[in-house]
């Protein structure tokens, strides 16, 4: 049933991606001020809402794992905090290409790129502390507070940089982007990007998830034999 | 009808007598709860007044940390101008790290952190009291940090002593109270001294960034104002919701 | 009301079952001698008892009440592998504190007596650091009984004593026995134990393989408990 779950999902992505994918490439006309590079804004942005959506579904599984104590729950937070991850990293150098390109700088200390880049660092902590302790259930104690911990900092983190005057982007971003909206045209493939990666990070949850339920069924079942 | 009524008055009258009772066993309960945070407070004060491992170690640091940034950066008062809340800020964050790793790390020697557990005080009780403790700590290492930095870089702060003194009690309290937390969840863990700071660091990034502010505003002479009032809003803010964060969770990574 | 109800406890550590169904009552005034082989579960078990830690499935109560109730946690004295004492305070210094932390209103006076009781009033303002082996078992006891708890648990008390420590330690349990105690003791020394005992609860790997009154045989053989009950679970 899972198997089949996945499958249709991995379908619906390579079709999606496809199809979205030639539209960014084909379909578009190069943007005024940014020529082709601003495509990039397709695989940059979605990145960071998915990512950032993923951070916090990964602090519900883990409040969920504290109120039931079911493990289950810890390796689906784990497993969708490592996947956000992945995202914000991607994020995080598409954003780099995407400055050394416009701007000149292969970083720019801009409020979005910096909050990101504290929020990868805090939820990479999360990653090393799951290797530093062996205990399932101490594991997934300690890090479902630090999942807490880290969420909610994070919130705070992206409201206290926004308010630094000089955390700015070095140019303008988007010529078209007048008025705060974008041209039609150019937020339809948008849109389905998102999709796409939404489709992608729940693909790599399932997977990683499936991964991690075996390594702890193992780990168990060698304890069972020393026993 | 008539005794319907005086019954249900009868009822009312006891809701209230009782509620009114059970109000001076929760002032009791308070009480209680303060002294017992006291007590670890002083506790943990009384250890390290005695050995001055935390406090040596963490000022000789700071002092060392303070000299490498003369030879680092050129100190002249345009330049220290920029960057004196954030150096000042940096010196507290590395120095007061070894003092917040020390904070439970005391209490695994002969078992006493099992003792603590089994007695009668609640975990949000003995959290509160190491964050007083480490509170105080912190304080005085920074206080003596400031003196050194003023002599050092020839940077005045008396002129605007009040609000910078509010300014280090604010942000002091929010990198304690996180750092104590992630004390206790450390403390079990092998590599402890390498996990502390690289769960704490990034966690303290809204409060340093607010105190580097605000302190850099007031060392250069600009008062607190509506300005940067919002700064002061997110310490307040920070402090509130990490304090409230660590308080109800402490007890699971305690026990669990 | 029993002093002490075990309920259905298991604790997994992962999907290691390290106890299973444990269940029990303990009478008040009963001394328990918890006996079983290294890694059976009896530390495990204890600490659940003591508090410090939560079964996965099951409960513990004391007296009817929850073992984290802080009216309970007053109610009990526990013993562990190590001394819970601080090196850097010294012996008046550390028994005070714990006094305060059980809610006693005269810290002071209390801990000056059980310095007495132990042997220790004159190192009483001697830091841990500088005492003798000895001496730091000698006040970790003193610990341990200064707020006068209902309920005893030891975690292999014997283990690492001196005479003089030992000497005060039976006198003690058998004060405590006398006032009507609840004592839960685990440990290796079985002659000790099971002498001291009214109850034996014997676990091993993790289940429950006896839980009932000392008897006769026990206290001829003690080894006549392990090559009983090897291979054989209690119905």
């Amino acid at each position: 049933m899972r198997n089949r779950v996945l499958l249709l999902l991995t379908v619906a992505f390579a079709v999606l991606i496809t199809w979205n994918l030639k539209n960014i490439l084909l379909g578009l006309p190069d943007e005024a001020r940014q020529d082709a590079i601003f495509r990039i804004l397709y695989f940059h942005a979605p990145a960071a809402i998915v990512g950032l959506t993923g951070f916090g579904v990964g602090m519900v599984f883990s409040g969920i794992y504290l109120a039931t104590k079911n493990l289950y729950w810890d390796t689906l937070a784990a497993s969708t905090t490592e996947v956000s991850l992945m995202l914000a990293a991607i994020n995080l150098v598409t954003g780099s290409i995407w400055g050394r390109q416009q701007w000149g700088v292969w970083w720019a200390w801009d409020a979005r790129l910096t909050s990101m880049l504290v929020c990868w660092l805090i939820f990479a902590g999360y990653m090393m502390l799951r290797r530093a302790v062996d205990e399932p259930n101490t594991r997934a104690r300690l890090c479902a507070v630090v999942s807490v911990f880290g969420t909610v900092n994070a919130w705070f983190v992206y409201k206290v940089i926004e308010w630094i005057p000089r955390l700015q982007h070095p140019g303008p971003v988007l010529s078209f982007r007048t008025g705060g909206r974008i041209d039609r045209q150019l937020e339809t493939p948008f849109f389905w990007m998102v999709l796409a990666y939404l489709l992608l990070a729940v693909i790599l949850i399932m997977i990683r998830d499936r991964q991690e339920s075996i390594s702890r069924e193992i780990d168990s079942l060698r304890r069972l034999a020393h026993a | 009808m008539k005794e319907e009524l005086s019954r249900k008055g009868a009822e009312l009258a006891k809701k209230q007598i009782s509620f009114s009772a059970s109000s001076a066993p929760l002032r009791e309960t308070v009480f209680s709860f303060l002294g017992q945070c006291l007590t670890i407070a002083q506790k943990d004060l009384r250890a390290e007044w005695r050995t001055k491992e935390a406090l040596n170690a963490s000022l000789a640091f700071s002092t060392v940390i303070l000299i490498l940034f003369s030879f680092a950066l050129d100190p002249n008062p345009e330049m220290m101008q920029e960057f004196s809340g954030g150096l000042l800020w940096l010196v507290f964050l590395f120095a007061g790290a070894l003092v917040l790793n020390r904070s439970f790390a005391r209490e695994m020697q002969n078992d006493c952190l099992d003792a603590l557990l089994a007695s009668p005080v609640p975990p949000s009780g003995l959290f509160l009291g190491k964050t007083l403790a480490n509170y105080a700590l912190l304080m005085t290492l920074e206080f003596i940090c400031l003196a050194e930095f003023g002599i050092l870089f020839n940077v005045r702060w008396l002129a605007n002593v009040g609000p910078l003194m509010l300014v280090m009690a604010l942000g002091t309290w929010g990198m304690t109270v996180v750092g104590t937390v992630f004390s206790a969840l450390t403390v079990n863990l092998r590599l402890r001294e390498v996990m502390l700071p690289v769960l704490v660091y990034p966690m303290m990034v809204p409060v340093m960034m607010a105190a580097m502010i605000l302190t850099t505003d007031l060392l250069a002479g600009t008062a607190l104002g509506p300005g940067n009032m919002l700064w002061v809003r997110v310490l307040v803010g920070f402090d509130v919701i990490f304090t409230l964060l660590g308080v109800s969770l402490i007890d699971t990574v305690l026990v669990g | 009301m029993n002093a002490l109800e075990i309920d259905a406890v298991w604790k997994y550590f992962g999907d290691f079952p390290a106890l299973r169904d444990i269940g029990f009552t303990v009478q008040s005034g009963s001394v328990v001698a918890l006996l079983g082989r290294n890694g059976a579960g009896k530390t495990t078990l204890l600490r659940i008892m003591a508090g410090l830690a939560k079964p996965s499935k099951g409960s513990v109560k004391i007296n009817g009440n929850e073992v984290r109730e802080e009216s309970t946690r007053r109610r009990i004295g526990v013993l562990g592998h190590g001394i819970s004492l601080y090196d850097e305070l010294t012996a008046t210094e550390n028994l005070v504190l714990f006094g305060k932390l059980y809610g006693l209103d005269d810290a002071a006076k209390h801990a000056h007596q059980w310095l007495e009781r132990t042997g220790l009033e004159r190192v009483r303002d001697g830091l841990v650091r500088e005492f003798s082996r000895g001496m730091r078992q000698r006040l970790a006891v003193a610990r341990t009984f200064i707020h006068n708890p209902e309920v005893l648990l030891f975690d292999e008390p014997f283990t690492s004593l001196d005479d003089r420590a030992i000497a005060v330690l039976q006198s003690l349990i058998n004060e405590a026995k006398s006032r009507g105690c609840t004592i839960v003791m685990s440990t290796h020394q079985l002659r000790e134990a099971i002498e001291l005992a009214t109850h034996i609860v014997l676990i091993r790997k993790g289940e429950l393989a006896y839980a009932g009154e000392r008897r006769q045989e026990m206290l001829d053989d003690p080894t006549w408990l392990y090559r009983t009950f090897e291979g054989e679970s209690v119905s």
